[in-house]
């Protein structure tokens, strides 16, 4: 049922049939964040219900619970540290490395190409130990700096991979004017490509964000005291093996996603495309 | 290695002499441009048909170092940030997978008790017992399974469902930003939500079936149906992502291509598989392999919406190892060398897909 580009108009079935698969598709895919927001606003035991019901009794009481009764809001300021730093440090360690392999064919360059490309591949277990004991030594586990060097070992390499795809969309003929003008390469970047890729690194940071925002293995091994959980660890204690308070846990979610989703809805144009620019020339 | 150095398109002082009459209308046209072939990608540099111009350069580690400190010293933080971070780690991490450190023997501080280590050197003996395990195979299968099902599903259902956006329609924004909704939750939030929908007792899934009169199904209690609600969560988070890029690259597609195969009576399926498709190529080469290794290496998903569980029927290579080295006596050389295993794994594939993609003549 390939409809492909049909020039001209389409008859009405496939007009209904198109829109018909649009909506479902849609549907699916919106369902699990609507229960998800109807879950949080049911009473305290709301979840408990075998019924198929969508509102009952609506309030914000789980909201109260989570933000008063747990230790959420802790998590939430150190999700918001830790992912923050490691945006700002993987942004800042790797825009000039995005920048030499996107303009400069240097000796070892495709050394550095595979090396990023090799470090994205790493399964989280084969650095965990070795950098838990790491840690372990230099007194950083349970320490936000700690989790952030972590997360500095995928951040780095991935923030260099995107903004060289960035890069690439710049014209190199800009920064060539800007060095026929007297520029160093290293004053080209600055002055004119850098603030040239602004959105680049914008959404570079984003992902970088997001990423170590969502992080659960390393978080869960790495910060075992309670004040010191992010929300990945934290909200697991509010589904365990032996309680489990599903109110509590969407109320959270929902506080989690929706910014989220929120931010990441607004900046989607540009993430679409820097993406595919990137994709297109990895 | 055929010099990759000599392609390079900084316009330091040599590129200047040999093209004297640059002068006011820069020097575009030479050496950038040539390089700059839109798509090429990693191999661009040996590509360029424009290696004849250095024949006569004087070469040698002092004329490299002046040609290309700058970029050195561009690349050096991320090396040295990789170097401390991923190598060191890295190195120790294959040096325990050939020992038999656990928690038991490792040296740690207790108080002011320091023991030292006791752990020995082993050789290979942990790759032979895990690779002749049955439980290496059997985990081995079902992660393939997982990350072939997943990628399969995320391509498909993203091409399809990019294809029926890029046509002109009413509300397409919206279906754009419904459809995009599951790429903007977090993982582990998506993962907790769909463990509640799956939840035998209060889970929406089973009441709807109840409602439908099907009877409730324990999703997550059986290895079969926890495999399928494993794999269907993954698709869900993974499906916007594919489609975005494909978008990106059906935009990309000159419209003009479609006109000529419509005037020479290409009916709309020869127009799929012979523009869409080959114009999709190089898009959909490199969205394949990062999601086949980001599947392969999903953890939140297994993690948070089974726990590997029943058993550990729905644990994938990562999540296993993970498990190994932090419940119970912490294996910790066990758990390197799957992660040895695993990489080794990754980049095997990586090659192959990439010597793959070269046969076909596709540029990457």
């Amino acid at each position: 049922m390939k409809k492909q580009h049909k020039r001209g108009e389409r008859g009405p079935l496939a007009s209904i049939a198109l829109h018909v698969t649009l909506i479902v598709a849609s549907l699916i895919s919106i369902f699990p964040v609507v229960w998800l927001i109807l879950t949080s606003l049911k009473p305290r035991d709301g979840w408990l219900s075998t019924e198929l019901e969508l509102f009952n009794s609506p309030s914000l009481g789980n909201y109260g619970r989570v933000l008063s009764e747990t230790a959420f809001p802790t998590w939430l300021l150190n999700s918001v540290l830790v992912a923050g730093l490691t945006m700002l440090l993987g942004v800042f360690l790797a825009a000039t490395t995005g920048y030499a392999i996107s303009r400069f064919r240097f000796p070892g360059y495709r050394g550095v190409m595979w090396l990023l490309l090799i470090t994205q591949m790493f399964p989280v277990a084969i650095l965990i130990v070795p950098l838990y004991n790491l840690m372990a030594s230099l007194k950083l586990l349970n320490q936000l700096p700690g989790l952030v060097i972590a997360y500095m070992t995928v951040a780095v390499p991935f923030c260099a991979w995107m903004m060289k795809s960035y890069f690439d969309t710049i014209p190199q003929e800009i920064d060539q004017a800007g060095m026929v003008d007297g520029l160093s390469p290293f004053g080209a970047f600055w002055r004119v490509v850098l603030p040239l890729a602004r959105p680049g690194l914008a959404v570079t940071a984003f992902y970088c964000f997001m990423t170590a925002w969502g992080e659960v293995a390393y978080a869960t091994v790495f910060m075992s005291q309670e004040e010191k959980r992010t929300l990945g660890v934290g909200l697991q204690q509010f589904v365990g093996q032996h309680w489990s308070d599903w109110g509590l846990l969407t109320a959270a979610a929902a506080l989690i996603a929706i910014p989220a989703a929120a931010v990441f809805l607004l900046v989607q144009r540009h993430l679409v495309t820097g993406l595919t620019a990137g994709a297109t020339k990895l | 290695m055929p010099d990759s150095g000599t392609n390079e398109r900084v316009p330091d002082s040599g590129t200047n002499e040999r093209v004297p009459d640059s002068g006011t209308n820069e020097r575009v046209p030479d050496s950038g441009t040539s390089e700059r072939v839109p798509g090429s990608g990693l191999g661009s540099a040996e590509r360029v048909p424009g290696g004849r111009r250095v024949a006569g350069r004087a070469r040698g580690p002092r004329r490299a170092w002046l040609r290309h400190w700058y970029a050195w010293a561009m690349v050096a933080p991320v090396l040295i940030v990789m170097a401390v971070l991923i190598g060191w780690p890295l190195a120790r991490g294959v040096y325990l997978s050939l020992t038999d450190a656990t928690e038991a023997n490792v040296g740690r501080t207790i108080g002011v008790n320091v023991i030292p280590s006791r752990y020995e050197f082993v050789g290979l003996e942990n790759y032979l017992d895990i690779l002749g395990s049955g439980l290496f195979w059997a985990k081995l299968g079902w992660t393939v399974t997982w990350t072939v099902a997943c990628v399969a599903l995320h391509y498909g259902l993203g091409l399809g469902l990019a294809v029926l956006l890029h046509r002109k329609l009413r509300f397409r924004s919206v279906y754009r930003v419904l459809l995009i909704l599951p790429w903007a939750i977090p993982a582990f939030v998506a993962a907790f939500i769909w463990r509640y929908l799956y939840n035998s007792d209060y889970g929406v899934i089973n009441a709807m079936l109840e409602a439908a009169g099907i009877g409730a199904v324990g999703w997550l209690n059986d290895p079969f149906t926890a495999r399928i609600a494993v794999i269907a969560v993954n698709v869900w988070l993974g499906v916007p992502f594919m489609m975005v890029a494909m978008l990106g690259g059906l935009q990309s597609i000159p419209k003009e291509l479609y006109e000529a195969a419509e005037v020479d009576g290409a009916s709309p399926w020869q127009r799929f598989t012979n523009i869409t498709l080959p114009s999709l190529r190089a898009v959909s080469s490199t969205v394949i392999l990062l999601g086949t290794i980001w599947t392969f290496n999903m953890f939140p998903v297994i993690f948070l919406v089974t726990g590997g569980g029943p058993g550990s029927e729905t644990e994938i290579l990562v999540t296993y190892a993970f498990r190994e080295a932090f419940t119970g006596v912490r294996n910790y050389s066990g758990s390197a060398t799957w992660g040895v295993i695993i990489l080794l794994l990754l980049v095997l594939m990586a090659f192959g897909y990439r010597r793959a993609l070269r046969k076909t003549g596709e540029v990457w």
